[in-house]
């Protein structure tokens, strides 16, 4: 296979390590994605590409996998990038006044970056912690129980002003 | 066989449960409430009083009553402390630990009689559960040492010594456990085709892809007991003759992939795991495949497909799994409770397990209680326990003098029970009975202020997001239904909407390829049957009973609550609270859902959409 799109090869260093792994072996190309996306953040054309040439997998079948899939992410997400449970429990404690409340003060949607690239936002499936429902999720940290208040803390905390 | 487990290079039990030491509650949502601070804070000042040497700090699964946390017990004594932030750390070692003294005002005490209660057994919310797949959660830290030290292993040593695969899988069969996932279908026939299909591979899938929103106790048995699930995993392989399984855990429970992880190094250590297992010549390992956030890849041939690398798309049945799996191999595809059953089968014989549930639901089944309910959390109970007993006598009720409405089973696969079910034996054929199913175990309470319409369109939704798109029916079928339904809580339904749900309905349900569309309408079906009245509010009278769908709300004033103090006329900025004779109503034409009066009343007297306060039950 040919490959069009190059940047610049260097920038590949540390995704080529991992793809050193799965080379050759069967059904690896989802944890060759999610490896790849824990390096970059998100998976832009260029790494799908460079992995296609690298795992010798069709393209076509690299965006089938990543558009299926709801955590593969193609565009970049904010620096606080914050994540609404959108499970049963949280829906019926509370996820429209949270929703609502990014829209007020951030005018934020889910699946939106706030203009400076501070804050994005987004829906995720249910994260399974729902006895403190509503939850959202702000990289690994968990958060509970939230309330006005506390959502106030806490995007003051990752910088809200 | 205990000469086996002597002979093996590990140390058994570093704590006994009468030393004193200290557990931690480190469940999602424990942490969600700052555990971690607190065993930190925990650990310092027991360095600080030089007893961190006496008093280890130990982090176990979920102890289950999540709404209790950050919750602390200390041993021996067995004493829960619940609620607890850094700043109770110095109190429990100064007092409890160094000077032997109960902390009164950190136990629970309970809602009704205000009595305190000191340990598991004093809370009802225990001593009415019955916990053998949670046998180990919450009660022993997760390491491979605390697990042995509970009977750990001990099944798979007795099954490797003493019998055959085929013993194993007799066992299973006579034990009458059925899969957890939701499906029920008896697990030792499962195990009995595939060990009787021909393959020169044969492979074990752990189903941890726990999509249901609502639903959390594979992941808290993943967490909290991951010994238990590898086990049994193991003691499947042995039985089929499979030398390799996965288990495949969803992206969203980063702790269970870390949980396992270190299970898998411990038991691969002790020889439990790779190579001539116990030196009895048989040879199994595990490996952790993590998904992508797809619904769908609960479904038994979408996961094989996910496994595989590939889009998670499901396949038509025949054939099954077990005779053509992963890479076309016989593959046994066991739910994670499921597996979790098997350790204390195998262990005490089918016969004891048999003994427990109703006729045709043996065993018992964990479910995940949140929603509207005041003990949110994990539980587990024999199955043919009533709704009423599991909401009410181990949950406690429904909060905040709230009536109760419905309880919701099964997730975007399931329906809404109603108050008449309450009285219902929670088992596999009760629940199908009356349109819902047992599922995987989440359960989630509602209460007078919630829309059952709006639960409909809320799983409609869903399931729309969620369908992979293969089947037309499904695809299309779903999102039409979400359109219908949208209708209706926009204030837009008319009569003949009801019946083409229902039509759409049947269609999906029958031309649909996997269980995810043959189970899609079954939220719709069930609210439509148990809470047509609901629907016809919408519909006919445009109103919404809840006070939920946003077009269709408006402030009212509950005559029977009312006072006539006039407060509400003072705090509107509007004007639209007039008084008529002695009672008062609002104007809709002038209010605009600013919920101060709702706010002020001291009766509670006026009911509506709090659209700006998020909800605190």
């Amino acid at each position: 296979m040919k490959r069009t799109v190059i940047k610049d090869k260097e920038n590949y260093h540390e995704l080529d390590n991992v793809l050193a792994k799965y080379k050759g072996k069967e059904g690896v190309l989802i944890k060759a994605l999610q490896e790849a996306q824990e390096i970059y953040g998100y998976l832009s054309r260029d790494v799908l590409v460079h992995i296609a040439y690298e795992l010798e997998v069709p393209l076509s079948e690299i965006y089938s996998v990543v558009s299926f899939y709801s955590l593969f992410k193609t565009e970049p997400s904010g620096k606080c990038h914050v994540e609404v449970c959108s499970g049963t429990a949280c829906y019926v404690k509370g996820l429209k006044n949270i929703l609502d409340y990014f829209e007020d003060e951030l005018s934020l949607k889910p699946g939106e970056m706030t203009k400076d690239r501070k804050f994005s936002l987004s829906t995720v499936n249910c994260v399974g912690a729902c006895s403190a429902a509503p939850v959202i999720k702000i990289g690994d940290e968990l958060f509970g129980d939230i309330t006005n208040q506390s959502l106030k803390q806490i995007l003051e905390k990752h910088g809200h002003e | 066989m205990n000469k086996i487990m002597e002979d093996l290079d590990v140390t058994v039990a570093k704590i006994k449960p009468e030393e004193r030491h200290i557990l931690l509650c480190g469940g999602v949502p424990c942490l969600s409430v700052g555990c971690q601070k607190v065993k930190e804070a925990i650990s310092r000042e027991l360095s600080e009083h030089n007893l961190a040497e006496k008093v280890q700090v130990l982090e176990a699964g979920c102890i289950g009553n999540c709404k209790l946390g950050p919750t602390v017990i200390v041993y021996p004594e067995g004493i829960i402390y619940r609620r607890i932030s850094e700043e109770n750390a110095r109190e429990i070692i100064e007092e409890h630990i160094i000077g032997g003294k109960l902390l009164e005002h950190l136990l629970h005490k309970d809602e009704k009689t205000e009595q305190a209660q000191h340990r598991r057994e004093d809370m009802p919310f225990y001593s009415k559960q019955k916990r053998l797949v949670l046998r180990n959660c919450g009660v022993i830290s997760t390491d491979i040492d605390s697990y042995m030290s509970n009977q750990g292993y001990a099944a798979l040593a007795k099954a490797l010594t003493e019998l055959k695969p085929e013993n194993v899988i007799e066992e299973v069969i006579r034990s009458g456990l059925r899969g957890r996932g939701g499906g029920g279908f008896p697990t030792g026939r499962k195990w009995q085709a595939a060990k009787d299909a021909e393959g020169s591979k044969k492979y074990i899938i752990c189903n941890g892809d726990e999509g249901d929103p609502g639903a959390f106790m594979d992941r808290s048995i993943m967490e909290g007991d991951p010994h238990s699930v590898l086990e049994g995993l193991i003691l499947a392989g042995y039985a089929v003759g499979a030398e390799q399984g996965f288990i495949y855990v969803r992206a969203e429970y980063p702790l269970a992939v870390r949980r396992l992880e270190a299970a898998i190094a411990e038991a691969r250590k002790a020889c439990f795991l790779g190579k001539n297992i116990l030196k009895k010549g048989f040879n199994f390992d595990v490996e952790i495949r993590v998904g992508a956030g797809a619904f769908v890849c609960g479904e038994e041939t979408a996961l094989i497909s996910s496994v595989e690398g590939t889009r998670g798309d499901p396949n038509p049945r025949p054939p099954f799994p077990v005779h053509k799996g992963v890479w076309g191999y016989p593959t046994v595809i066991n739910n994670v409770e499921t597996l979790a059953n098997i350790p204390p089968i195998v262990l005490n014989g089918g016969d004891w397990f048999n003994a427990i549930g109703t006729e045709n639901s043996k065993g018992t089944k964990v479910f995940a209680l949140a929603g509207k309910v005041r003990h949110a959390g994990l539980i587990e109970v024999s199955m043919g326990t009533t709704l009423r007993e599991v909401i009410f006598d181990i949950a406690g009720g429904v909060p905040n003098d709230k009536e109760f409405k419905a309880a919701q089973t099964g997730g975007p696969s399931g329906g809404c029970l109603s108050a008449e079910h309450l009285d219902l034996p929670l088992d596999y054929e009760s629940l199908r009975a009356v349109g819902s199913i047992i599922g995987s175990g989440g359960l989630i309470v509602m209460d007078e202020d919630t829309c059952m319409v709006d639960v409909a369109r809320y799983f409609s939704g869903f399931n729309r997001e969620e369908s992979c798109g293969k089947c037309t029916s499904c695809r299309i079928g779903t999102k039409r239904m979400l359109e219908v339904l949208e209708k209706i809580t926009s204030g837009n339904g008319d009569e003949e909407d009801l019946e083409k749900l229902e039509s759409l309905a049947k269609l999906i349900i029958s031309s649909s390829l996997c269980g995810l569309g043959r189970s899609a309408p079954n939220p719709v079906l069930s609210t439509l049957k148990h809470f047509r009245e609901e629907y016809m509010a919408h519909i006919k009278e445009k109103r919404c009973p809840a006070g939920v769908c946003p077009e269709l709300t408006r402030h009212f004033i509950l005559e029977d609550k009312c006072r006539s103090c006039g407060l509400c006329t003072k705090v509107c900025a509007e004007g639209a609270i007039i008084k008529e004779g002695k009672n008062y109503r609002i104007n809709p034409d002038k209010c605009v859902d600013c919920t101060r009066c709702v706010q002020e009343c001291p009766f509670k007297a006026i009911k509506g959409r709090k659209r700006k306060e998020l909800a605190r039950a």
